[in-house]
């Protein structure tokens, strides 16, 4: 659905040229939820605004629908861009207008009819649950609300694509959820493609199916929601999945767990079904080693259950490598923390 | 010599008429100048949706001269021009001429005021749906920046108001004018009292107007 190629965003200042994008490629398939992840002022924000041209790339590809941007006239860039919704951190609705109106305003905008425009605003007022603010105006409105009328003007024009741009770092988290589950809901019932962009991996966690994680202008990682939280490759996606599945130990602990003699620390992870076997058990019965249990979590990563456990394994070398190959067998994610022998 | 309260109807009543006329036709006619200036201001400003540094400087740079000319100067360096407009260059119609052309920059500045103060997000927003600069212009910038415009409009025509009072020096006539002639240059107080608070009123009512219209339009 939209592919990026070689984005490149340059930014001329009097102190010098600073780079927001630095060869940025990415593809992100139709119907998916793409979630770009990165800390403030890593470029995730000029990235977005490069999909729908609001910011004008230096050079390189923006492909959305078959239709590369950068290359169109100002008429045909207003045309693709009814094809591509977007809803923002701070809302951005119309004061002047009611709620009805505000979700009018794109259709006009497109040209539509009056009769046509008062159909289709009923059914956004429908989809987002706003059907008894239709005349109300933004300033009455919670902050939950006034995005669920942004996304609802976003999908007026029927787009293929819908970009947000931070659109529940300003809600409290319970309102987050709810919004994360209408953009959920919304994926599914019509088939949109939705790229997310956001600083809370909590974001990614819950409805993300594929997620970029872009560090000082680059990306640093992409791939599957799943692949990047069990086996993170850069320290940044660490980080950011350490805010979510939290898995430190403290380090008084660490301290004294290093005083153990032929003992190791591991972590493992695990998806799905595997997360209801009996792991433990199995391992202690099938290998010679005792374990102890330091810390265990079991969560959501969008659907599937994703769990993890970090446990000291005490045994001599070959019972440990015993225990591994088991784990191993099982199709498990492990990984070594701290090992004394 | 004494006048009667008749006699006092008799100066008052047309010289209100004559500064009304003047205001309001004045305020008109900057308002058709001044609005597209101040629209054309803010549109070609930088990072807005139709950047143009040139147009931008040289309409600033013509304003800002325009605005610092003392009116009772443009007043009268304007009488060429006004005899060749209007064919005359005395009289209330005349004094419109200045008044105009020294409101409109003025107006210029107020609705550029006003235009930014809506947020930039709002006009990308529209821009993200696909809204031509017209469109923006017409349904995001001038409605959200109404409540505001119509401050401005208050503002603009309580300061033509002040700008009537040197009308008289071409013979425009209105109550600053009488003000001057009867109350200050004769002597008359009572003249001098009368229309002062009759000014009072006007002014008061077109802000108080001004102020409940943009109450209402703000929601």
């Amino acid at each position: 659905m939209i592919q990026i190629k070689k984005l490149v965003k340059k930014y001329s200042s009097r102190q010098g040229d600073v780079i927001a994008l630095d060869n940025v490629s990415l593809n992100i398939s139709p119907g998916s939820i793409y979630g770009i992840i990165g800390l403030s002022g890593a470029g995730k924000s000029t990235l977005v605004r490069c999909l729908n041209l609001l910011e004008k790339p230096t050079s390189g590809h923006v492909i959305v629908a078959g239709q590369d941007l950068p290359l169109l006239s100002s008429k045909e860039l207003r045309q693709a861009r009814q094809n591509i919704g977007m809803i923002f951190q701070h809302f951005y609705l119309l004061q002047s207008r009611t709620v009805a109106e505000n979700i009018a305003f794109p259709l006009e905008i497109a040209g539509v009819s009056k009769k046509e425009i008062s159909i289709r605003v009923k059914e956004l007022l429908h989809l987002v649950g706003l059907e008894d603010k239709t005349d109300v105006y933004p300033a009455q409105l919670s902050g939950g609300q006034k995005q669920r009328v942004g996304i609802a003007r976003a999908l007026a024009t029927k787009p293929q694509v819908l970009l947000c741009d931070e659109a529940t770092s300003a809600l409290d988290p319970q309102t987050t959820l709810s919004i994360l589950n209408l953009l959920r809901d919304i994926n599914q019932k019509l088939g949109l493609t939705i790229v997310m962009i956001t600083h809370e991996m909590k974001v990614v966690k819950e409805i993300c199916t594929d997620v970029a994680v872009i560090h000082e202008a680059r990306i640093v990682e992409n791939g599957p929601v799943e692949s990047v939280f069990i086996k993170p490759q850069s320290d940044i996606a660490k980080q950011f999945i350490s805010t979510v599945f939290p898995n430190e130990l403290p380090a008084d602990l660490l301290k004294e767990l290093a005083t153990h003699k032929d003992s190791e620390i591991v972590r493992i992870q695990f998806l799905g079904s595997r997360a209801s076997d009996p792991i433990i058990t199995d391992l202690l019965r099938n290998c010679d080693v005792r374990a102890n249990i330091l810390y265990g979590s079991i969560d959501h990563l969008r659907s599937t259950l994703f769990g993890t456990l970090t446990i000291e394994l005490l045994g001599n070398s070959d019972q440990l490598k015993e225990a591994h190959r088991y784990l191993a067998a099982r199709k498990l994610n492990v990984e070594v923390i701290h090992r004394e022998l | 010599m004494s006048f009667d309260i008749a006699s006092l109807f008799q100066l008052i009543l047309p010289a209100t008429g004559e500064t009304l006329y003047m205001v309001v036709v004045s305020t008109l006619l900057a308002y058709l100048i001044g609005l597209p200036l101040g629209i054309i201001l803010v549109v070609t400003s930088p990072g807005h949706i139709m950047p143009n540094p040139w147009v931008e400087r040289t309409l600033g740079t013509v304003i800002n001269i325009l605005r610092s000319a003392p009116f009772i100067i443009l007043l009268v360096a304007l009488i060429p021009f006004t005899r060749s407009i209007i064919g005359t260059s005395i009289g209330t119609t005349a004094a419109i001429v200045p008044l105009v052309i020294s409101a409109a920059p003025f107006v210029a500045r107020m609705v550029e005021s006003s235009l930014k103060e809506v947020p930039y997000g709002v006009i990308e927003a529209a821009l993200s749906m696909g809204a031509s600069p017209q469109q923006i212009i017409q349904k995001v910038l001038l409605p959200e920046a109404k409540a505001s415009l119509i401050l401005g409009v208050a503002i603009t025509t309580i300061s033509v108001i002040g700008y009537t009072a040197m009308a008289g020096t071409v013979g425009g006539g209105g109550l600053g004018d009488l003000a001057i002639q009867y109350g200050y240059n004769r002597f008359r107080t009572d003249i001098m009292v009368i229309t002062v608070v009759i000014l009072v009123v006007i002014v008061q009512i077109i802000q108080s107007l001004g102020t409940a219209l943009a109450r209402k339009l703000t929601h």
